[in-house]
């Protein structure tokens, strides 16, 4: 494990909402580390409407999600924020001093007077598909993700879904398996055309499997997968020997660890007042969309403006002894040093 | 127009749709439990549902965006469709659906 590492604030989630408390606490000399389970910034406007337009952020009459996140990024740059992307923030723990430990799944370990929780609708976590006790095989013979190929050499892997995951890993680990089988609920992908058509090739030099069929159930003791029932578009099964599985059928938002952080939580929403969108834990904030309080929609127009209060009442407590002065960007030569345009 | 929606325990749940709101919707307000994540944009699956008793057969054919949106659906069945991408009409009256499994 790393040694830890010491800021001002710590912020989980880099959606938009993560993205611009950067900003505000940025123009306040408070410096931010952020960690995502996501591999990239922009949340929900990356992970799920990268290409759709929003109309209600006011002065860009339209932007895409993934526009949207691009100018953020910009617009915070000078802030040189640092990224923990592709880890889940796992657990938080008080030290005697009052400052805040939060450690991630990869071991990274942030100590921060302010924890800042942007954690919207939840973590991104891959959707597990409803087959009775796949639990028991998640991570010994099931997997939602590819960390290693080498791992699955010499396997013989079964891949479920038709977007562009299920098709790249059925390229890619097709010469490293065995024997590879894609199943399908039908015969036409979501995924690129490109992808379909080496897939398509591969089927017909038979290096691969295709089948129009879902998985019904796993067989197999102690996690070590045998085999799985598969179903076909006409409702006969069949058993199917493999021993690996590997779904792929996109990402879903869960609250995750989130909940074991000894917040007050009120329908996995957390409470916050609505003048510092601190939670009931002091040095706590909770902003966007995974907030509540009464009247709050959940807007990304709506995060900035608590991203907005909740520094300045982060100043305070990472800066006790220091007196904030509100300025404007407009006027201000020392705020405009700090955006590295004066 | 009624909507006669199954829950995943099999409880049947008798609704009012509403002219121009969207089924998903429907399904949300009166409290059951669909996760619809992207607030019916058609860009999450969440919303998934099965159309039951004909009724599949009556609705106008999802678009292709439904279509492929549906890859990333859990337990897809041929007469699955997504409850954000059927809008209630009066021409809808007595329509049956089950929730598909989260
Ligand atoms: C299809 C669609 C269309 C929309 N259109 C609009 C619109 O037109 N206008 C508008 O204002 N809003 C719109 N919204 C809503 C808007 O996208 C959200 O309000 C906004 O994304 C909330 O931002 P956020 O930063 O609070 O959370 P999110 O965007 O949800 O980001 C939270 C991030 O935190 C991460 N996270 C959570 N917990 C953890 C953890 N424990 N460890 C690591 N990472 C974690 C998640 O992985 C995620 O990346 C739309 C949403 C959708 C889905
Ligand atoms: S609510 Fe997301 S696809 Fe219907």
């Amino acid at each position: 494990m790393s040694t830890p590492i010491e800021t001002d604030v710590a912020i989980v989630g880099a959606g938009p909402i993560g993205l611009f408390a950067v900003f505000e606490l940025g123009l306040l000399d408070l410096k931010c580390h952020l960690v995502d389970i996501l591999d990239r910034p922009g949340g929900q406007c990356t992970e799920l409407y990268p290409e759709k337009p929003i109309y209600d952020i006011p002065g860009l009459p339209i932007v895409t999600g993934q526009e949207l996140t691009d100018r953020l990024m910009e617009q915070i740059k000078p802030f040189n924020a640092q990224f923990h992307f592709s880890e889940m923030a796992s657990a938080l723990t008080k030290l005697p001093d009052g400052r805040w430990k939060l450690s991630t799944d990869a071991g990274t370990e942030i100590i921060a007077p302010v924890l800042v929780i942007a954690a919207g609708g939840g973590s991104f976590v891959p959707k597990r598909p409803p087959i009775p006790g796949i639990e028991a095989y998640e991570g010994k013979s099931v997997f939602y993700a590819v960390r290693k190929m080498e791992n699955f050499r010499g396997k013989n892997v079964l891949i479920a879904g038709g977007g562009d995951s299920a098709l790249d890993w059925t390229i890619n680990l097709a010469p490293v398996a065995n024997s590879l089988t894609l199943v399908h609920h039908r015969d036409g992908f979501r995924a690129n055309q490109h992808s379909v058509n080496q897939m398509r090739e591969l089927e017909a030099a038979g290096k691969i499997k295709f089948h129009v069929a879902s998985v019904k159930a796993l067989h197999g003791d102690n996690g070590q997968l045998e085999a799985a029932t598969l179903a076909g578009a006409d409702k006969k099964e069949w058993r199917h020997d493999c021993d690996t599985f590997l779904p792929f059928f996109g990402l879903t938002m869960k609250l995750g660890p989130i909940a074991e952080f000894g917040l007050n939580l009120h329908e996995n929403l957390i409470p916050v007042d609505t003048a510092r969108f601190e939670s009931e834990t002091p040095g706590i904030f909770a902003i966007g969309d995974i907030n509540s309080y009464t009247g709050k929609l959940k807007l990304i127009l709506s995060g900035f403006h608590e991203a907005a209060l909740m520094a300045q009442a982060a100043f305070h407590i990472a800066r006790p002894n220091d007196k904030l002065r509100f300025q404007y960007t407009t006027s201000s030569s020392n705020l405009q040093k700090k955006l590295g345009v004066a | 127009m009624k909507i006669y929606a199954k829950d995943r325990d099999g409880k049947e749940h008798v609704l009012e749709g509403r002219d121009g709101w969207t089924v998903m919707e429907i399904l949300r307000d009166a409290g059951l439990p669909i996760t619809a994540e992207c607030g019916g944009a058609c860009a999450c699956a969440t919303c998934h549902v099965y159309v039951d008793g004909g009724w599949y057969e009556k609705l106008s054919a999802p678009s292709d965006a439904e279509t492929d949106m549906l890859d990333m659906a859990l337990a897809v069945e041929p007469n699955s469709r997504l409850s954000c991408q059927i809008t209630c009409a009066p021409e809808l009256d007595g329509l049956k659906l089950t929730l598909a499994p989260e």
